[in-house]
């Protein structure tokens, strides 16, 4: 319980240190920016050049990021229901397992920058492709981290289970699922980095013909094609910033359901 | 000598064990425990001891022979025991009163009578001031303690314990094994207990079967005379070194014939 009351200062420099490490490469960005020559100087923006298209472009980066997270979330929240049934459904024998994982694996060998085409043929451009590209792009690892989870429980606690004549339901709501969280989490942590990249890259295909309803991969479309440097760096930016909000809601998600009980969140004193 | 209780509470006759196609694992063992019985089943690695324990409990099927237990077959029985494995095997994301609880919530018992199991179950291992806490916040000893609770929870006749203290420190298992003793004066259940440990095994047991290994065989038996309540004394009598050293001696010559 005393955890950190030994190294106060240490821990303030080490919180301070990304900080440093920010700054410099920032220096070190102008640095090569100043070096440019002046034919080459529009490829590189200056950090000032991205802050300032960050401002411009802020309505169109905002509305877009909306668009996209959006995408992202019903996608990611669609792998995270459907792929949790799946991994039931798996769970169920190595003969299930067996029968539908070379199957898996294609789907998520397959690029998706050629899916997505087809896609759009299908059900049409708009949020409707971008939801859809978002959910096979997460879908994978959900399940198969979720399904590893649920088989791999404790032998003895399901003899426990078994001796104390528990229903099959029993034995997966009460031991199979909760035994599964941390792998659920797991796979849920990948899947939540995955979601917006898939989300934009599906709005890089299919979002163009969508009108006012494009996100960040249509406006990357528009600035490229105008060189506007600065403006996709700052997309890019906003890309980055819709990634670590999955990514903490995802954390604080693993955190309230482990907290309590998981070693990955124990205390110093264990 | 003992005198023989009429009917046993569980009985092997000429049982074999295969999984699948493999080795034979058990031959022909053949052993019954009467009521109140301590038995200690010891022997080298390989020689099929949790295997037992598992037959007994009817986890796992006999390839041919017979086991009864209580007068039924062992998978009808199951109500009439309680299994301790050799890890505390518990349900990290529930606290030590729900982990104890669990064997009664999935037979479905009243919550009422079940808070009040639980209760006398931890206050038996001494850990009623511990309900709250979860699983990683004890010791390795409190850990089984939880699981030994959990198993009296459900008032076993008969309690299964393979290689329970075998990860303890030779101080906690001493203490358990006393408290387990304890706990047995106050409920009187039959017990079958696998140890690697020979001190382990005359503390405990009134009986101890030896077995030798490749296939699991039953070598000999022997008797423990010493009276219960057993303590800290009788560990340091003689009499109790004295057997201690036979015993050894015994399970010596089962692994010299396998070397």
């Amino acid at each position: 319980m005393s955890a950190g009351a030994a190294k106060g200062l240490p821990s303030l420099a080490r919180r301070l240190l990304p900080f440093v490490t920010g700054i410099g490469m920032i220096v070190a960005w102008y640095v090569v920016c100043l070096s440019l020559s002046a034919d080459q100087r529009f490829l590189l923006p200056t950090p000032h050049e991205v802050a300032r298209a960050f401002v411009d472009k802020g309505p169109a980066l905002w509305g877009a990021a909306l668009n996209t997270g959006g995408g992202a979330l019903l996608g990611f929240v669609l792998a995270v229901c459907l792929s949790f049934v799946f991994a039931l459904f798996l769970s169920l024998s190595p003969l299930v397992r067996a029968s539908f994982y070379p199957y898996l694996m294609i789907l998520q060998m397959t690029p998706i920058i050629v899916i997505a085409p087809i896609l759009i043929l299908w059900v049409g451009p708009g949020l409707k492709s971008v939801v859809i590209i978002t959910f096979l792009i997460c879908f994978f690892p959900m399940v198969v981290n979720t399904t590893q989870g649920l088989i791999s429980t404790d032998r003895n606690l399901v003899a426990l289970f078994t001796m104390c004549k528990a229903t099959k339901w029993q034995e997966v709501l009460l031991l199979r699922v909760p035994s599964a969280l941390p792998y659920f989490f797991t796979g849920l942590r990948i899947a939540a980095t995955l979601a917006p990249i898939g989300a934009i890259v599906g709005d890089y295909i299919a979002g163009n013909s969508a009108g006012g309803q494009g996100g960040l991969g249509f406006l990357t479309i528009i600035y490229s094609s105008q060189f506007q440097m600065g403006a996709l760096f700052a997309t890019a930016a906003v890309g980055c910033l819709l990634g670590f909000i999955f990514v903490a809601g995802v954390i604080a998600l693993s955190w309230l359901a482990l907290h309590k009980w998981h070693d990955s969140f124990s205390q110093a004193d264990n | 000598m003992r005198q023989e209780a009429p009917l046993p509470i569980v009985e092997l006759r000429d049982v074999d064990k295969r999984y699948g196609d493999g080795p034979l694992i058990l031959d022909k063992v053949g052993f019954a425990a009467a009521r109140g019985d301590f038995i200690t089943l010891i022997g080298p690695s390989g020689c099929g001891k949790s295997t037992i324990l598992k037959l007994i409990s009817g986890l796992s099927p006999i390839s041919s022979g017979r086991i009864v237990v209580d007068g039924l077959e062992p998978a009808r029985a199951v109500e009439k025991l309680a299994f301790v494995f050799q890890e505390p095997t518990l349900l990290p994301w529930r606290t030590v009163a729900q982990n104890v609880e669990v064997p009664l919530r999935l037979h479905g018992s009243d919550p009422v009578a079940r808070s009040e199991v639980v209760k006398k179950s931890l206050s038996l291992v001494g850990l009623a001031d511990r309900m709250d806490y979860y699983p990683r916040q004890l010791s390795g000893g409190q850990k089984m303690r939880v699981s030994i609770a959990r198993a009296l929870s459900v008032s076993p006749r008969i309690l299964l314990l393979d290689e329970p203290f075998g990860a303890l420190d030779e101080m906690t298992r001493d203490h358990l094994n006393e408290e387990l003793l304890a706990i047995r004066q106050q409920l009187a259940w039959t017990a079958f207990f696998v140890t690697h440990s020979v001190a382990e095994a005359v503390f405990l047991s009134n009986r101890i079967i030896v077995l030798s290994a490749n296939p699991g065989r039953v070598h000999s038996e022997v008797r423990v005379d010493f009276p219960y309540p057993r303590t800290e004394e009788t560990r340091e009598s003689a009499g109790f070194q004295k057997l201690v050293a036979e015993v050894s001696k015994i399970l010596r010559s089962v692994e010299r014939l396998h070397a």
